[in-house]
């Protein structure tokens, strides 16, 4: 005789949509209709960081790009840094500047494109509106004017990255030890010029998010919201740096944990878990160890992270920000909506300076040096950091490759997210569509890039935990990194 | 007049397809003046509808890939392979001449996820005219959103889509 299990019902989400790339998320629920699990899955595994060794390092940035379509440029540059580090190149200030437009114009393009195409539905019609209200199409015909403005805010972003990497997706304007492309006056003339119009835009965006927050400030502050630490890098002087800086970790009351921290020495602080039900693995900070030790990243952690931005709008939304929270830090998962317009802003304040920055035209595009086997390369990706680490052999082939892209930072984070609002909305109530598109809201507001997600096959240090059928823990495996 | 209904599916792509799409910029209003969205990562929709045309991007590198791909099949009239993915396989189908098994192992060591709600990986990274009959063939890493809003707009005011020289690149 054995025992008969209790009846559980599964419920899935399947597939999640307005994210990028391929996931759901599955509930199981109890005879009573309580919510026994909450699970955000990552479906697919594609094996980038295994088919890339072999491969001579000068073709990585552009193989590696293709990791995502939203994002290229984060992967297209990580990869570039790494390989300045192989090649012994301290890239000029000509190759700084024109790398560094690349990147703020893709942190406004894919912000804008996240609120705008995707998020902006659930906070304009409501999280409970009929699903076939909720996509661009209903935003065009009824908010046609803030529809306008997102399309062309993103349209410049883009316009920045054909500008300076040959192309608006995939493009191949970054290598190994600079750029491969100049920056032509006509060009930075034409950004210039419509860089007013931009600002303005990306202002109204930011009071836009920033109304829709306040307006139902207890239902934003708390959906979804779980603690955690923040990760980020930021400047050697503290301030909000997307493109080259330090790395700095938080705890979830704002300790600092770690602080002026090489990113070229991640592998000491950071550990991963593997969970059977993911493709995604779990990192954490080792120090604390995978219960205490998740963090988020992206543009909440590096609003809260950072001391100040430089550029004059974005810092007083910076400090509004802060001040509205009373100086605590916020673990509500709507309120990177707002962090992530203020970034927005911050970005076309960024192409303004390096626009008018006189390197920018510069011809010097190249650097050599003496040749290294190893680099890392980290940057600040539109959803946070993105950590890029090659091996190259005396015969120029790839031997080893590790990536951690931003989305898997906050594998945790989503999860307890997706567990709170599943807990808060649908224990003991009939799971209607209306009510399962919370959970995707709660998903949606960290923008998470699952393709990329799909990458991270990392050679960190790799904890197995084994559970049984009732998740207590049955065994436990650690493999050290390679 | 009546909309015509299009659905795009996003398969094992990185969605730079979808993003070459958005890149048509303000003419995105005139298309969405002129089409219903059906199911596509840009709507909630989770089931496809019968549908005028289906774009797809990405190969097939699991078993979801192809069943998605299958019902789209089913629901359109018309549909596109989109980007270098769909047609071969792309950059994916890199991982062709390494064995799956291996490629797992690699980086999950002994505890490879193997949840009933993970869908199979395929052995191969497969194009999609391997599995359903495609009408037509837009490539590019990606096609240019010159290239999608020419076949668009051919496409929808009843003419054969036709691209020509310039249009047309493979990278």
């Amino acid at each position: 005789m054995t025992e008969a299990q209790p009846a559980t019902r599964r419920v899935a989400i399947d597939p999640l949509t307005r994210v990028e790339g391929h996931g759901k998320i599955t509930l199981r629920l109890g005879e009573d209709g309580k919510v026994l699990q909450a699970r955000l899955h990552i479906v697919e595994f594609r094996g980038f960081e295994r088919f890339i060794q072999g491969r001579p390092y000068w073709e990585v940035p552009v193989m590696v790009q293709r990791l995502c379509g939203i994002c290229p440029v984060s992967h297209h540059l990580a990869a570039s840094k790494a390989l300045d580090v192989v090649l012994g190149a301290t890239p000029t200030p000509t190759a700084n500047a024109v790398r560094r437009l690349m990147h703020y114009g893709q942190i406004l393009q894919s912000h804008a494109l996240h609120f705008f195409h995707l998020a902006s539905p659930d906070l304009l019609f409501g999280f409970d509106s009929e699903a076939g209200r909720r996509n661009l199409q209903a935003v065009a015909a009824e908010y046609p004017e803030l529809a306008r403005q997102g399309v062309l805010l993103r349209r410049f972003g883009q316009e920045v990255i054909r500008i300076t990497a040959g192309k608006r997706v995939h493009g191949t304007g970054s290598l190994p030890g600079g750029v491969n492309k100049a920056v032509t006056a006509a060009d930075r003339d034409a950004l210039a010029a419509a860089l007013p119009e931009v600002l303005g835009w990306a202002r109204e965006g930011v009071a836009l998010v920033k109304r829709l927050h306040r307006e139902r400030w207890e239902l934003y502050e708390s959906f979804g919201s779980a603690e955690s630490g923040l990760l980020s890098l930021v400047g050697r002087d503290g301030r909000l740096e997307l493109y080259d800086g330090v790395l700095r970790a938080r705890s979830a009351h704002g300790a600092l944990l770690l602080d002026g921290v090489d990113p070229a020495r991640y592998r000491e602080h950071f550990a991963e878990e593997v969970k059977p039900w993911s493709y995604m693995k779990f990192p954490y900070l080792t120090a604390l160890g995978p219960e205490r030790g998740t963090y988020k990243v992206g543009p909440l952690a590096r609003l809260q992270n950072c001391d100040f931005i430089h550029t004059p709008l974005a810092e007083a939304e910076r400090v509004e920000f802060r001040e509205a929270h009373h100086g605590e830090l916020t673990h509500a998962p709507l309120a990177y909506h707002w962090a992530r317009l203020v970034e927005l802003l911050h970005a076309a304040e960024v192409v303004g300076e390096l626009l008018a920055a006189p390197e920018l035209l510069g011809s010097e595009l190249l650097a050599r040096g003496e040749r290294t086997g190893e680099g890392v390369g980290v940057i600040e990706a539109p959803r946070g950091t993105l950590i890029h680490h090659y091996r190259v052999g005396a015969d120029d082939l790839v031997t080893s490759c590790n990536l951690i892209v931003s989305t898997t930072h906050n594998n945790q984070a989503m999860n307890d997210a997706v567990a709170q609002v599943a807990r808060r909305y649908l224990d003991g109530v009939e799971p209607t569509e209306p009510l399962l598109n919370h959970l995707e809201v709660a998903i949606r507001a960290f923008d998470p890039c699952l393709s990329c997600a799909t990458h991270a096959l990392g050679k960190m240090p790799l904890e197995v935990v084994v559970v049984d059928a009732g998740g207590a823990e049955v065994g436990r495996a650690e493999k050290r990194g390679g | 007049m009546k909309k015509l209904k299009v659905a795009t599916a996003s398969l094992a792509g990185c969605f730079g397809c979808h993003m070459s799409l958005l890149d048509i910029d303000e003419r995105l209003f005139t298309l969405l003046e002129k089409v219903e969205l059906d199911r596509s990562p840009l709507t909630d929709f989770k089931q496809f509808g019968p549908c005028d045309l289906g774009l797809v991007e990405g190969g097939l590198c699991n078993a979801e890939n192809v069943e998605v791909l299958r019902e789209l099949r089913r629901h359109c009239k018309v549909l596109v392979a989109v980007g270098a993915c769909a047609i071969n396989g792309g950059l994916p189908a890199q991982r062709n001449h390494l064995d799956v098994r291996e490629c797992l192992t690699s980086v999950y060591g002994r505890t490879v996820p193997d949840d009933p709600e993970l869908p199979l990986p395929l052995d191969r990274v497969h194009a999609i005219n391997d599995v359903v009959k495609v009408d037509y063939f837009l490539p590019g890493c990606p096609p240019s959103a010159e290239a999608l809003w020419h076949f668009l707009d051919d496409f929808l005011n009843g003419r054969t889509p036709h691209l020509g020289h310039g249009l047309i690149s493979y990278d």
